[in-house]
């Protein structure tokens, strides 16, 4: 799996310049979504975790969606699956660097949601804490249906927010809410249940994914 | 009784409704080297992908070194390397960095194909018969004890036609099995044990 992370990891440094796309879209994103709010600091501040996680999922969708580009350009997935590894450490090696590149997605949106909407909030550890277990949710079941959409001819593109956006409502849902209660404040100290409940279904994604890619890209 | 290198078994396989494997039935004694000829489409490298456990068959056996390519794949991928018409190359990767994904004497086998000067260039700024060479390497590096060629003279200059004999010739001396799907019908024909044809995916006989 170490070998297959450093390839990944490789791949995301030689091409670099898409992440830095991603991030424009994504901070675009929440300039946009700004707009449609107006110039009304309270409700701008309301929405603020929503729109973050909004403006990560878009942008998450362009990252899982050109993850297995270079694996089909020279078919060199089927080449790693000839090898005698095992294919659910290909598939580990790149959900965990699709993850790394979508926690530092939703890292440096951050600053642009505080900058934006007003939304600073002191408690920068347990916001990082909550971006690193909702881009886990998403990667792990995005890289999976990634496999799975890159191998179709037609329509790729669309099959894809299709599949996983249904998916990853409870994860949305659970990140959205903590990083709210984050911003808002949290008199009822609600956060730490809603980081259960986003760790839970990272647990499930990243078992129940690891078991079923074999059967997503083996023919 | 050692059970044959390669014995296939009334295989069929079809691609939506065109059969491009129908009823083959071959076997290959260790270390052979075995020549699969035939057009264009005829189903050379359906075959050497059903061996290689690429893709399923639809119907029949296959059996390499006695490893049911169906049922016991991970043995199979142990025993064979696939030189395919994909190169299974990363274009970001260096010629270095696609090798270390198999681990082994990387350096040995760059000098072997020719490409040591090169190794930390990326494949992107190769030409087709460098990445041929470097898929080359790729099945140097696995050790196989059973390699299927699938045209391995494709894209190569003359130099690369007496890399490729040279290839065959050590992986033979070594024991192991060649399988070789080919246009170059005389040159492999001259060391091969055995030559089977296809067309349209029959067994000619």
């Amino acid at each position: 799996m170490i070998a297959a992370l450093r390839k990944e990891l490789l791949l995301q440094w030689r091409t670099r310049a898409q992440a830095i796309a991603v991030f424009v879209f994504g901070a675009t994103s929440l300039l946009l979504f700004s707009f449609a709010i107006g110039p009304n600091a309270s409700a701008l501040r309301q929405h603020a975790a929503g729109f973050l996680w909004l403006a990560l999922l878009l942008s998450s969708t362009l990252t899982l969606a050109e993850s297995f580009h270079a694996e089909m350009e020279h078919r060199a997935l089927e080449g790693l699956l000839l090898l005698p590894t095992s294919p659910r450490a290909i598939y580990y090696g790149k959900a965990i660097a699709n993850w790394l590149q979508l926690a530092l997605l939703g890292i440096a949106l951050v600053p642009i949601t505080v900058v934006l909407y007003d939304a600073a909030t002191p408690r920068l550890g347990s916001l990082i804490l909550i971006i690193l277990l909702g881009t886990a949710g998403i990667s792990a079941p995005g890289t999976l249906y990634s496999a799975m959409t890159s191998q179709t001819t037609r329509g790729k593109q669309m099959l894809l927010p299709l599949l996983l956006f249904p998916l990853i409502v409870p994860v949305l849902l659970a990140a959205a809410r903590a990083t709210s209660l984050l911003i808002l404040g949290d008199p009822m100290e609600q956060t730490a249940s809603w980081l259960r409940l986003l760790a839970a279904f990272d647990a499930i994604y990243w078992s129940l994914c690891g078991l079923l890619f074999d059967r997503v890209v083996e023919e | 009784m050692e059970s044959a290198a390669i014995e296939v078994r009334g295989l069929s396989r079809r691609y939506g409704r065109r059969w491009a494997l129908a009823n083959v039935t071959l076997r290959a004694e260790r270390g052979e080297v075995v020549m699969i000829a035939g057009r264009n489409g005829s189903g050379k490298s359906t075959l050497l992908r059903v061996l290689a456990t690429a893709i399923r068959p639809d119907a029949g056996s296959a059996a390499v070194l006695g490893y049911d390519v169906v049922r016991e794949r991970e043995s199979v991928r142990r025993a064979t390397a696939l030189l395919s018409h994909y190169s299974y190359l990363y274009e970001a990767l260096s010629a270095r960095e696609n090798l270390s994904l198999i681990g082994g004497a990387i350096d040995e086998a760059l000098a072997r194909v020719g490409l040591a000067e090169r190794a930390n260039d990326a494949v992107s700024t190769f030409s087709a018969g460098m990445r041929k060479r470097l898929s080359f390497a790729r099945v140097l590096l696995q050790r196989p004890d059973v390699a299927l060629l699938d045209e391995p003279y494709g894209a190569l200059d003359p130099e690369g036609f007496a890399l490729v004999d040279e290839v065959v010739a050590e992986l033979r001396t070594r024991g192991a099995t060649v399988v070789i799907a080919t246009h170059q019908i005389e040159r492999v024909a001259a060391y091969s044990d055995r030559v089977f044809t296809l067309d349209g995916g029959r067994l000619r006989a």
